[in-house]
């Protein structure tokens, strides 16, 4: 209840704190903001990583953004209305929206998107778009989107990128279209130049939809390669925000005590990210329940949060963030840091120790983002190793990373996942038997859990139209799930942006700084 | 042997390294785990299966190495080093925006390592034994064994944060909108702490090679005849001592070429320096074989036409060096 009761006195301060500085927005300025790794595009409709849709999502917009508490904000779509069937979207478009050069955005450009470039090239759109039978623009405002059963989740996968169809007039090709490098949005700020490996350059839109917006002149993307070089640049007034994973934790909380500098914890509330530890159930012995409930009470998860992550990240023993509103923490079993249960369980499993106090031996794959996660898996091979599990780490970048996930050939392995505003695209993915020996992506089910009533309570749940019943079947896929802890779910991960505080209005909706930044202002 | 014949069969070989350079790094590049098709999907959050086995098929990724290694040869035979799957640009065009800065900033790195390193370390054999030799070697002996990155970060905290005379990273300030003058000059104060932190090891390694070389030749016979002989100090320093002395240093100096490009990847990297070496990083860890193979060409080029002019500047060293010896 209290902690209902702070973020209910938190939005009204929010809330107060937008209004009155709506009244004072000043218009101008520069803001200089750093993007890494650099980009490989700029175009959000062929690229979903990180640093694309940091810089591509003030060019390029969806039909709808979320608000902090997961709200669908008109952005493309001025208005919308859901039928109450759960299988009609129909979305009405703004019209006094231009490409940025200078045609009319249109209900074709929003067709195009969704019936031809996004499935092409997207694999989460083109899951999404499965549940769609029909994709209708009865005229140029208006466009239909008839679902095949009931989805409750495509509400929140508007925030996607809609493309300039006139620009792809006779490609079949997307992936290598030429249009691809061009850049044309809708959105508050125009691509200007990029000078490769040193910025990239936005300029303000002066014929953007919004009334007066943006306010900033132009932004410039700095690449800045090196985490300290990136710290440097943030203290000497060179860049005005650091974003998660700009700078280390550790470094954080020391840049937190500058001078004018701000930190806030805010603009997570879509993408819900997660810490996990995979555990192949496909292999000896990780597929007995008992050995994976063991590792889960062998790690101290509050250390990983308070030491690892400088205190950034919550406590969590189930698939959902904190955040979702399907989270049911009755539901879960909680996992509490107790060696001594751990070895009990594993004693019952009969993996009795040998000579050297060893029960069996498992091949770590850490995850290559940096600093703090190599920790945290140095730290897991110690955990471990006080109950007799011997742990290897083994070294892998990016793509070795992916590949031993994804093909099963690891038996721990660190990621951290979006759990998404909805479980059914976020997910259900995660938990829902996978055939083969490839499961798609690390956001999949590179556990090889397998329970078919797991499998029927997500598709159940995912297309289940009454808003009561759908959370009570989640919270018994929760039940089952934290149950069988077919991973561990190392954090609820806090991901804090720090900005100067003449910067305003930087974190405006559940997007964060991914958001159009049409109203960020700068402070005289 | 005639000097175009030596050329020629200089020439010949260096061809015949660079298609070795390709073949190996192309067989590597494939053998080291996960592919293009990997990152792409990796990229999506959610992908099946299926996915990952059409993009693996749009990138040519499902046919074997050697045919892949046949499409890749019969391409580079017409000059044409393929797309960047990641930029969906010609490869080549991507490497010419990057090369001029690494150009830039080795070659000046290079320049200052060898000037300052002649001139120190011949200074130092002079006065073989003094305090001023101690303090020099020991100067020596401290950047050699300081980390590159280590050098930049304390470089950049001096100068840049605390005096703030310079900046900390980039080639330009961002936003400025400098032209001309003030863009060379702008250029030129971004330019000397990674050319300095990153010349300062090679400096080292110079200063040592010519304080030990010079020691040699001045023990040789032939300085003893000439000093016999009477010949100004200068004279005899120049004409005798340096000359003979310099032979090592260009050896060592051509071979360090290749370690010099290396090295400017982690200086690049600690100054935001926009070169190839990041750019070959990145096209690592993006497992853009075709970028990563270019870069290697050209990195390969560079070095083998270094140890070219070397040979040619022996000769010119020393004239008792024969062609095609």
């Amino acid at each position: 209840m209290s902690r209902f009761l702070r973020s209910l006195a938190l939005s009204v301060v929010l809330s107060l704190s937008a209004w009155s500085s709506a009244l004072a927005q000043e218009a101008g300025g520069t803001l200089n903001l750093i993007v890494q790794p650099e980009p490989p595009t700029l175009n959000v409709g062929v690229n979903r990583l990180g640093p694309t849709t940091y810089v591509g999502n003030k060019i390029y917009e969806g039909l709808l953004t979320y608000s902090a508490d997961l709200k669908p904000v008109p952005r493309l779509a001025e208005s919308w209305t859901v039928s109450d069937d759960g299988l009609v979207y129909t979305f009405n478009l703004r019209r006094n929206v231009k490409w940025h050069d200078g045609q009319a955005f249109t209900a074709k450009d929003v067709v195009f998107s969704f019936e031809k470039f996004l499935p092409a090239l997207q694999a989460r759109s083109r899951l999404n778009l499965a549940e769609v039978k029909e994709i209708a623009a009865p005229d140029d405002h208006t466009v239909v989107f008839t679902l095949k059963a009931p989805f409750p989740a495509f509400i929140f996968v508007h925030n996607t990128a809609v493309l300039p169809a006139h620009l792809y007039e006779g490609v079949t090709d997307f992936r290598n279209a030429e249009a691809n490098t061009k850049f044309v949005g809708t959105g508050p700020f125009k691509f200007a130049e990029w000078n490769k490996g040193s910025f990239i350059h936005l300029v303000k839109n002066p014929d953007y939809w919004g009334d007066g917006k943006p306010y900033l002149d132009d932004i410039f993307f700095h690449v800045i390669p090196d985490a300290n070089s990136r710290a440097i640049a943030f203290e000497t007034g060179q860049v005005d925000v650091l974003r998660a994973g700009d700078v280390e934790n550790f470094d954080i909380r020391r840049l937190a005590e500058l001078d004018g500098v701000e930190l806030t914890e805010a603009g997570w509330e879509v993408l819900q990210p997660v810490g996990y530890i995979h555990l192949n159930n496909r292999h000896k012995p990780l597929d007995d329940v008992r050995v994976r409930q063991a590792i889960a009470h062998a790690i101290d998860r509050q250390f990983i949060i308070d030491t690892i992550f400088a205190g950034f990240g919550h406590e969590t023993n189930g698939p959902l963030s904190r955040l979702s509103r399907f989270k049911d923490t009755a539901a879960e079993t909680k996992y509490e840091y107790d060696p001594a249960k751990a070895n009990a369980l594993l004693d019952e499993a009969g993996l009795k120790p040998d000579a050297n106090g060893v029960r069996f031996a498992v091949k770590l794959v850490p995850l290559p983002y940096g600093e703090l996660w190599q920790r945290q898996a140095e730290y897991t091979r110690e955990a471990l190793a006080a109950v007799g599990i011997k742990v290897e780490l083994v070294a892998a970048d990016v793509p070795g990373w992916f590949k031993r996930l994804t093909s099963f050939d690891y038996d721990l392995g660190q990621n951290f996942v979006y759990t998404t505003a909805d479980p059914a695209v976020g997910i259900s993915y995660a938990y829902t038997t996978v055939e083969g020996d490839n499961a798609g992506t690390t956001g999949g089910n590179v556990n090889g859990y397998s329970n078919p009533e797991v499998d029927r309570l997500l598709v159940e749940a995912g297309h289940e139209n009454d808003a009561e019943k759908r959370k009570a079947l989640y919270s018994q896929a929760q039940k089952i799930i934290s149950a069988e802890v077919p991973l561990i779910w190392t954090h609820d991960i806090v991901f804090p942006t720090l900005y100067r505080g003449k910067v305003r209005n930087l974190i405006t909706t559940g997007f964060g700084t991914d958001e159009n930044f049409a109203d960020v202002w700068l402070a005289k | 042997m005639d000097r175009i014949g030596f050329l020629t069969g200089r020439a010949a070989r260096a061809i015949v390294i660079l298609l070795g350079v390709i073949v190996l790094n192309f067989v590597l590049l494939r053998l080291a785990p996960g592919d293009p098709a990997s990152v792409l999907a990796g990229d999506q959050g959610a992908a099946d299966a299926a996915f990952v086995e059409e993009l693996r098929h749009d990138l040519g990724l499902d046919r074997s190495i050697p045919e892949q290694l046949w499409v890749y040869a019969r391409s580079l035979a017409q000059l044409d080093f393929g797309q960047s799957y990641r930029e969906q640009r010609p490869v080549v065009d991507i490497v010419a925006e990057r090369l001029p800065a690494t150009l830039l900033l080795t070659l000046t790195a290079f320049g200052f390592a060898l000037a300052a390193g002649i001139a120190l370390g011949s200074t130092a054999a002079r006065h073989a034994g003094s305090l001023l030799d101690t303090i020099l070697t020991g100067i020596s002996v401290m950047f050699f064994a300081m980390p590159l990155f280590w050098i930049g970060l304390m470089a950049i905290l001096f100068f840049s944060v605390w005096l703030d005379w310079l900046p900390s990273y980039g080639m330009a300030t961002v936003g400025a909108g400098h032209s001309g003058l003030s863009h060379v000059a702008d250029i030129a104060l971004h330019l000397l702490l990674p050319a300095l932190t990153l010349g300062l090891f090679y400096m080292a390694i110079y200063m040592r090679v010519t304080r030990a070389s010079v020691l040699d030749v001045l023990d040789r016979d032939f300085v003893s005849t000439a000093r016999a002989k009477g010949l100004k100090p200068g004279l005899i320093w120049r004409r005798h001592v340096l000359r003979n002395a310099l032979l090592p240093i260009i050896t060592f100096a051509s071979l360090q070429a290749g370690h010099l490009i290396g090295g400017s990847i982690l200086i690049e990297t600690v100054f935001a320096w926009p070169g190839i070496g990041r750019l070959a990083f990145d096209a690592l860890m993006q497992r853009d074989y075709n970028l990563l193979l270019a870069i290697f060409f050209i990195t390969s080029a560079i070095v083998v036409a270094i140890n070219l002019v070397a040979d040619i500047l022996y000769v010119a060293a020393d004239p008792r060096i024969k062609l095609g010896a």
